[in-house]
């Protein structure tokens, strides 16, 4: 295996006296498809915002790369390279599509450099469809894609998904499922998917790990924890 | 009808410097959900400050310069100094502090400056209806809304802005210093309000020169929907020609009368104001 590219060391996080993640640890290497998955209020969702400093770590470390990510706040995690889909999409609703998808560029030094935009539309037709349009008139596949590709915008190394099926057709995400697993092949982008969805995420991923009240309590390769039946039975409910 | 269009320009007039202050408590309250009742101090300090400038250089437009550079340094630090670590505690402490901070600044331009009124004379003539001084305003404030509007559609700083105010964790989550932003939005802000200071304020200036001024700003900013922009130049104009139809032909001890009439007329048919958005917002 490559070396990790995203390192996550016994990190802890709470909510006041509650805590949400106890001592989680996992990496994901280079070009790596990783699912995380796990019940409702598992810590999914608070791993990816510790991850991208929305949430303070109480302790533990996040190496991208080698640098200790940690510290940084969101907007410079941001610049190192790691992008970060929220639940929902977080789309800026009062924006057009295009201004949504510029947003995402607008740290980088080359951003008046339009050939990622054309890209981003070339993989979301109905977003060039409606780039003028403002965010507001999107479907929620739509919102999703819009979502994925302000993210692809700031040209990520590693790009976090929080439950991007959320809300979602099968046959849509299915297909946003399959896109991730697309870019990765061809772009050599490293993904981070957190899904309730556990057989939909297991099937595109190549490694995963179950999260239950904050910890992780089972890991191994998609197709592994897949065909592991007490597993299944006891976190992933199918 | 000459009548009638003297009194339609002059209302535009002095309803230009509503429109300013209006949109200059918009932009704040779009940003931070928080009614700056400080705009007027700003104004204040602004505007004495242009008037010590003009003092010493005899010249109205450095005083003029000085005072949109006061107000977009005194906004920004007003921000980030005092209204950002107590917005955090909450957002009713923030707007109790502005209204506190309009009373300290108050008085302290008293003690400064003296509380009695100064001459400030304007570069323009301004006797008679729809004087020279009058154009000025109306031209003073079309330019800054079109160049208000050309920043926040046009340019990164503005993007960055309107994604900061609508969705603060997407902004971050796009690189965006949402601080820089609100302290940006803040000194933007009180720039516009300085200028609606400078065209509201002479021929006298006094600590309480803006306080009717003011509230037929917040009238405005109300009319047109806090939250809006355009509203707010809309809301402003209504005003100024509103009072100015009543003071014309129904006698001047009635414009403050026609200001609520406008306001109740406008809130009963549109709650939230002539152009505000709904509230309600899906993620």
């Amino acid at each position: 295996m490559t070396r990790p590219l995203l390192t996550v060391e016994d990190l802890s996080a709470s909510y006041g006296a509650v805590r949400a993640l106890c001592g989680v640890s996992l990496t994901v290497p280079e070009r790596g498809l990783c699912a995380v998955l796990g019940a409702n209020g598992a810590g999914k969702t608070t791993l990816l915002r510790t991850l991208t400093g929305l949430h303070r770590a109480a302790s533990g470390r996040v190496l991208l790369a080698d640098e200790d990510i940690t510290p940084l706040p969101t907007e410079k995690v941001i610049t190192r390279g790691l992008a970060h889909v929220p639940e929902g999409g977080g789309v800026v609703v009062e924006l057009t599509v295009e201004e949504n998808l510029r947003l995402g560029a607008l740290w980088r030094a080359d951003r008046r450099d339009r050939t990622t935009l054309d890209e981003v539309m070339d993989l979301f037709p109905p977003l060039a469809q409606r780039r003028a349009k403002a965010a507001a008139t999107l479907s929620g596949g739509e919102r999703q894609m819009l979502a994925i590709g302000r993210a692809l915008m700031a040209r990520p190394r590693v790009l976090l998904l929080d439950e991007p099926s959320l809300g979602l057709a099968p046959l849509i995400t299915r297909r946003i499922l399959d896109l991730l697993r697309d870019l990765r092949d061809r772009t050599g982008l490293t993904v981070v998917l957190v899904e309730q969805n556990a057989a939909g995420a297991l099937s595109v991923t190549d490694h995963g790990y179950v999260l239950n009240q904050g910890s992780v309590v089972a890991e191994g390769p998609s197709a592994e924890l897949l065909a592991d039946d007490r597993t299944r039975h006891a976190y992933l409910g199918f | 009808m000459n009548y009638f269009v003297t009194l339609t320009l002059n209302g535009l007039a002095s309803g230009a410097a509503y429109a300013a202050l209006a949109l200059s408590l918009v932009i704040i309250y779009q940003a931070t959900r928080l009614v700056n009742f400080a705009q007027p101090a700003l104004a204040l300090l602004s505007v004495y400050t242009a008037y010590t400038v003009t003092q010493l250089t005899g010249s109205y437009w450095l005083g003029f310069a000085a005072a949109l550079t006061a107000g977009l340094l005194v906004g920004a630090f007003v921000e980030r100094v005092i209204i950002r670590p107590i917005a955090r505690t909450s957002q009713l402490n923030a707007i109790i502090v502005t209204l506190g901070l309009l009373l300290v600044v108050q008085g302290g331009v008293g003690m400064v400056w003296g509380n009695e009124q100064h001459g400030f004379r304007y570069a323009f003539s301004y006797v008679g209806r729809f004087a020279p001084s009058d154009v000025f305003a109306l031209v003073a404030v079309g330019v800054v809304a079109l160049l208000l509007f050309a920043l926040y559609r046009f340019t990164p700083l503005g993007l960055r802005m309107r994604a900061a105010a609508f969705h603060p964790e997407a902004a971050r989550l796009s690189g965006v210093r949402v601080g820089l932003m609100l302290t940006a939005g803040w000194g933007i802000a009180s720039l516009i309000g300085a200028l609606a200071g400078m065209l509201a304020g002479p021929p006298f200036i006094s600590p309480n020169v803006f306080d009717v001024v003011f509230v037929f700003g917040i009238t405005a900013a109300v009319v047109g929907g806090l939250d809006n922009p355009f509203g707010a130049v809309i809301g402003g104009l209504l005003i100024g020609l509103g009072m100015s139809y009543v003071s014309g032909f129904l006698g001047p001890e009635l414009a403050t009368l026609a200001a609520l009439v406008i306001v109740v007329a406008v809130l009963s048919v549109r709650p939230d104001g002539i152009l505000s958005r709904p509230t309600a917002r899906k993620v």
